[in-house]
């Protein structure tokens, strides 16, 4: 486990967090007015970010850490499962999958003795 | 709405923008950041450190990957670009907020500023709500809105980080997975396109494919490749559909 130092840390945060994040922000206030809502170019960049998030999304499922590193998989693709199919019964509002989701998950981790 | 009526001062839609703490929205995403502060905390990082994350970077996904590049020993150069790829979302999602809520008289340097505040919550919840604020105060009840919930958060995560360590097994993995859980449900319901919908799905697959396939560039190769993939299909899709009428 590598954990920065002193002041590195901050200088690390600042460059490759807060300036690897505002970057798009600054340059999302220029394209604002510019930027088509309609254009292909905004279409395919949105695909990419969204696959990127997903990727993200799945790898925490996956390949969690901490406790659920320990949990069996098919809980929690359980929980996913059991969360999108409420999701989608109870018109797409998210709190309804969520809450399900974590529900199955709580209540398996329990059953499983954690 | 009447304008006359509904107006009031700056200081009545900050303050307006400030209560939105109390949405659900907010209230999930403060939950995934005590989930985010549990994952630093069982990692090792200082909460000093997670306390200026919270408040430089704001998005949690980027939050994520910046966490767990630290984790995994990258540089400066693969963490930037790693984080940076996640966060080109923003771009879009930024420059589609903007001329909902400027007015002519908008100065730049005060958007360039509020943009730092943009992130999934504060999107979905501004481009929801602002429709019914009068256009003269849009920024200020969006600043309300998006400076209040990165300070609380960033209390939240300096007061809880002590405490996390010690909830309870089930509790510390329910918070955890709050964070996909929510991602999953949030993007999916607030999206407008039918690219979205393509990219989250091959997205949610290419992500391991490409984990087992090069590891280190996965959520890179993930996102460009999944993404254009998602988006050649769908324009396909829609092509195909204006043929037809």
């Amino acid at each position: 486990m590598t954990v920065l130092e002193g002041w590195w840390a901050y200088v690390f945060i600042a460059i490759a967090g807060w300036l690897a994040t505002d970057l798009w922000r600054w340059l999302g206030v220029l394209a604002g007015n510019r930027l088509r809502e309609d254009s292909e170019v905004l279409n395919w960049v949105r695909a990419v970010a969204t696959a990127l998030v997903a990727a993200v999304i799945a790898k925490l499922i996956l390949y969690p850490t901490g406790i659920l590193e320990q949990s069996p998989l098919w809980l929690r693709l359980g929980s996913i499962a059991a969360g999108a199919a409420a999701f989608f019964v109870g018109r797409q509002k998210p709190v309804i999958g969520i809450a399900t989701a974590i529900a199955v998950l709580a209540i398996g981790l329990w059953v499983l003795g954690f | 709405m009447d304008d006359s009526q509904t107006a009031g001062s700056g200081r009545t839609w900050f303050v307006a923008g400030m209560r939105g703490i109390f949405s659900l929205p907010a209230m999930m995403l403060m939950l995934s950041f005590v989930g985010f502060c549990a994952f630093t905390a069982q990692a090792g990082i200082p909460v000093e450190h997670v306390v200026f994350m919270v408040g430089a970077v704001w998005a949690l996904p980027a939050n994520v990957i910046l966490v767990s590049s630290i984790l995994g020993g990258a540089n400066l150069l693969a963490t930037f670009i790693a984080v940076t790829l996640s966060s080109i979302r923003l771009m879009p999602m930024v420059a589609a907020l903007i001329p909902e809520i400027r007015t002519e008289k908008t100065p730049t340097w005060l958007l360039l500023f509020l943009s730092h505040f943009v992130a999934i919550t504060a999107w979905v919840f501004a481009i929801e709500r602002v429709q019914a604020v009068p256009r003269d105060y849009r920024v200020t009840f969006f600043a309300g809105f998006g400076v209040t919930l990165v300070v609380v958060n960033m209390l939240l995560v300096a007061v809880v980080y002590q405490f996390v360590t010690e909830f309870p097994p089930i509790v510390s993995g329910c918070l955890f997975f709050l964070t996909p859980v929510y991602f999953l449900a949030s993007i999916w319901s607030s999206a407008r396109h039918p690219v979205i919908y393509m990219a989250m799905v091959i997205g949610l697959v290419a992500g391991p494919f490409f984990y087992w396939l090069a590891p280190e560039f996965d959520i890179l190769l993930a996102g460009v490749g999944g993404g254009t993939l998602a988006w050649l299909a769908e324009r396909q899709w829609r092509k195909r559909g204006e043929v037809r009428a």
